[in-house]
């Protein structure tokens, strides 16, 4: 099962002790200042993790892939995620079988 | 935004928690998050984003300084896909604000 806020506020509660709402509320800020430093125009960076960073894309010529009908998709500012080298490493060891 | 600015602005606004169990949440959340994906879990935050595996087959690779082919084994890389909150903050973010360098 994947996890969300409700796990990480319950992990918060069970190893250090906060209140559950002290909890809920702390993995609340964690995301929503991120996504405050982001539209503040600051990449963000979390050592060990990863780094949040931000493009301006220019608008380029699209197609509506249903009907064909050519689109131009808009200049917009873009969310890229850089996992960090120990993240990268984590995960790189995952030995899972992968589903076509 | 660096990982101690954040920790920073959450005691900041968390003012009942010492900055010691701020910065001890932070780090049990970016373990958590980490932990999850090592265990080839996916993490779903409404309106922030989902954290899941990229599959990379094997390929045949080169070593850059003697030009040597090496095999590389399949691997899974961290993929983050954009929730719509954030897409849309960050994108009416844009002709308010520049982006920061560095």
């Amino acid at each position: 099962m994947a996890l969300t806020k409700a796990v990480m506020a319950e992990r918060l509660f069970e190893e250090l002790g906060l209140n559950k709402r002290e909890a809920k509320e702390i993995v609340e800020m964690f995301f929503e200042e991120i996504r405050n430093a982001l539209e503040n125009g600051q990449q963000v960076k979390l050592s060990g993790f990863g780094n949040f960073d931000l493009r301006d894309k220019k608008q380029r010529p699209g197609r509506n892939p249903k009907t064909g009908e050519e689109i131009p998709i808009t200049a917009r500012r873009v969310v890229t995620f850089r996992p960090g080298q120990k993240l990268k490493a984590r995960v790189e060891a995952y030995a899972g079988t992968h589903q076509q | 935004m660096t990982k101690s600015e954040l920790i920073e602005i959450l005691s900041q606004k968390q003012s009942q928690l010492a900055y010691k169990d701020v910065e001890l949440a932070v780090k049990t959340m970016l373990d958590h998050m980490g932990t999850t994906l090592a265990n080839g879990e996916r993490i779903e935050i409404r309106g922030f984003g989902s954290f899941s595996l990229h599959y990379r087959p094997p390929r045949i690779g080169r070593n850059p300084k003697t030009g040597d082919s090496v095999e590389l084994a399949a691997k899974y890389v961290p993929h983050f896909k954009p929730g719509k909150e954030l897409r849309e903050r960050v994108n009416e973010s844009m002709e308010r604000v520049e982006i920061q360098p560095g």
